[in-house]
């Protein structure tokens, strides 16, 4: 019995391997690139650099207001299509979501195209880049928003909004100190999935930004493009650091959310 | 009611956001004009322009075929990892539910470059190669695999595989007997994820593929930086295609799932 158990586990170990040498080994290589300078030498002036580099600078100032401004816009639009679709019993809920959902499903270089046409139809192309980048992240990733929030949202104890009702609290009151802090899960989860992406998808910026702006991920295209490892390594070792401190302190690691979203239509 | 048909209103107005970019760009795919707002009238010009394109035509071929590639090397090595996670201790298992959560996490293009970093280092013969570009694709999407084959056994009945050893099967027998047709809805549905992901795919795509190799995301990236590219009206009858193929798919692949539940 014993060593048939063991010949279930094994099939477990090419996956293993494979995460080893391609997910874990390319990390730690990065993050050796990032303390070494050219001459492979330890070296903290790549970091030194980014932050006394404008351009840098400039591209982690573009890249926060970016990602704050359509995680914002995400938040105001998705929680409300979500609470409606998850609460309002309304007839044809299940339809609308799934045609929220949908453009999850269509190539999102498509897609950017056809926003960057749309823009130009009605004369918004090259008027504001901050502008047309942030339409185009909200576009890209409302669907991201509204699916952990409309998990979160249906799946909401029942009783606990009846019994505030019970107590006398008016429905103002219920949303503000029942339903959205029994939802935060479900607002954490989307947050993560469309705030750090949003900093680094360059594709929006470039298509409809029409490279006007820099985020940062097209900084680290930059890099790569000039094989400017270092330089690039170092980047991308701040944003794993950002991710990591992120992850652990939502407890993303734990929870499969961020996973089951995509896969929650299928 | 008045409350009803606010909320629908509401809804409305999202999707009227999300749809209409992608119903103006249909529209003007039946018109031979360079640029969407002046309408020559109606014609399929765009779409035989489309399919005598031959470089277009290659492309989506070796798009598809890379994604079916990529995808079934992630479903098998996914679902194999599944299994594997799913019967070792709690230790293993969740060192690796931590390392395949990464890429799921990470921003895509800090996996990108990390991959083309040990390509251009490393493992420097398969540098932009078919080989980094698959593997890359593999990297993004084999966790999702796990994800959707993981729940499937738990939520099978355990003793099904020990009766099947009982009763003389192979572990391999078993396995293929048992243990799969059980989780065969996960893996089939981590298929599709690793074919959409692959074909969604530009960072890591960018970052790995042969210079000489373009999918559509790629192509598509390329010719709409350039304002006069000569593609840009064929790629609308393209964009059209895919964009009704995907919505219908999604929509009838819903429906279905939903009668069966009713039932």
């Amino acid at each position: 019995m014993r060593a048939l158990k063991i010949s279930r586990k094994h099939l477990g170990y090419p996956y293993a391997l494979f995460l080893i040498l391609f997910v874990l080994l390319p990390l730690i290589i990065i993050v050796y690139y990032a303390f070494t300078d050219s001459d492979g030498h330890f070296s903290i002036l790549n970091f030194v650099n980014i932050f006394s580099d404008i351009t840098a600078l400039a591209a982690i100032l573009t890249s926060l207001s970016v990602a704050i401004l359509t995680t914002a816009v995400c938040l105001l639009i998705g929680y409300p299509v979500a609470y409606i679709l998850a609460r309002s019993r309304l007839k044809f809920a299940p339809t609308l979501l799934i045609l929220f959902i949908t453009p999850m499903w269509i190539n999102f270089v498509l897609r950017m195209n056809a926003l960057k046409e749309f823009f130009s139809l009605v004369g918004l192309l090259d008027k504001n880049p901050l502008l047309t980048t942030v339409i185009g992240m909200v576009y890209d990733f409302l669907p991201f928003m509204i699916l952990p929030l409309y998990t979160t949202l249906s799946k909401l104890n029942n009783s606990m909004i009846e019994a505030s009702y019970d107590l006398g609290a008016n429905k103002v009151t219920t949303f503000l100190k029942v339903t959205l802090p029994l939802s935060m899960p479900g607002v954490i989860s989307g947050i993560t999935m469309v705030f750090m992406p949003t900093m680094t998808n360059y594709v929006v910026s470039e298509i409809l930004g029409r490279g006007q702006i820099t985020i940062l991920g097209k900084l680290i295209e930059n890099y790569f493009m000039h094989s400017n490892w270092n330089m690039g390594a170092a980047l991308s070792t701040l944003l794993l650091a950002v991710m990591l401190i992120f992850t652990w302190a939502t407890g993303g690691f734990n929870d499969q959310q961020n996973g089951n979203a995509r896969g929650a239509l299928l | 009611m008045i409350k009803k048909l606010l909320k629908y209103a509401f809804l409305f107005l999202v999707l009227a956001f999300i749809y209409t970019p992608i119903l103006v760009l249909v529209i003007f795919s039946f018109t031979d004009t360079i640029i969407i707002g002046t309408w020559n009238g109606f014609s399929f010009n765009l779409y035989k322009k489309l399919f005598a394109d031959s470089d277009i035509m290659k492309i989506v071929r070796d798009t598809i075929f890379l994604a079916v590639g990529a995808g079934a090397i992630s479903t098998i090595l996914g679902t194999m990892g599944a299994i594997g996670i799913f019967y070792s201790k709690k230790r293993t298992a969740a060192t690796l539910n931590t390392l395949g959560n990464i890429p799921i996490i990470n921003a895509e293009i800090v996996t990108a470059l990390a991959l083309a970093l040990m390509f251009a280092m490393v493992l420097t013969f398969a540098n932009k190669t078919i080989l980094s570009l698959i593997i890359g694709h593999v990297v993004i999407s084999v966790p999702y695999v796990v994800l959707s084959v993981l729940p499937k056994l738990k939520q099978m009945d355990a003793n099904t595989y020990e009766a099947a050893l009982d009763l003389g099967a192979t572990p391999i027998k078993a396995l293929f007997t048992v243990v799969i047709p059980e989780i065969l809805p996960g893996i089939l549905s981590g298929f599709m994820l690793a074919l959409t992901l692959s074909l969604d795919d530009y960072i890591v795509t960018a970052f790995t593929k042969p210079d000489t190799f373009d999918t559509i995301s790629t192509y598509v990236y390329n010719a709409v930086k350039v304002p006069t590219h000569s593609s840009l009206p064929a790629l609308r009858a393209l964009s059209s295609i895919i964009f009704l193929v995907i919505i219908i798919a999604v929509v009838v692949m819903n429906l279905k799932s939903k009668n069966k539940e009713n039932r």
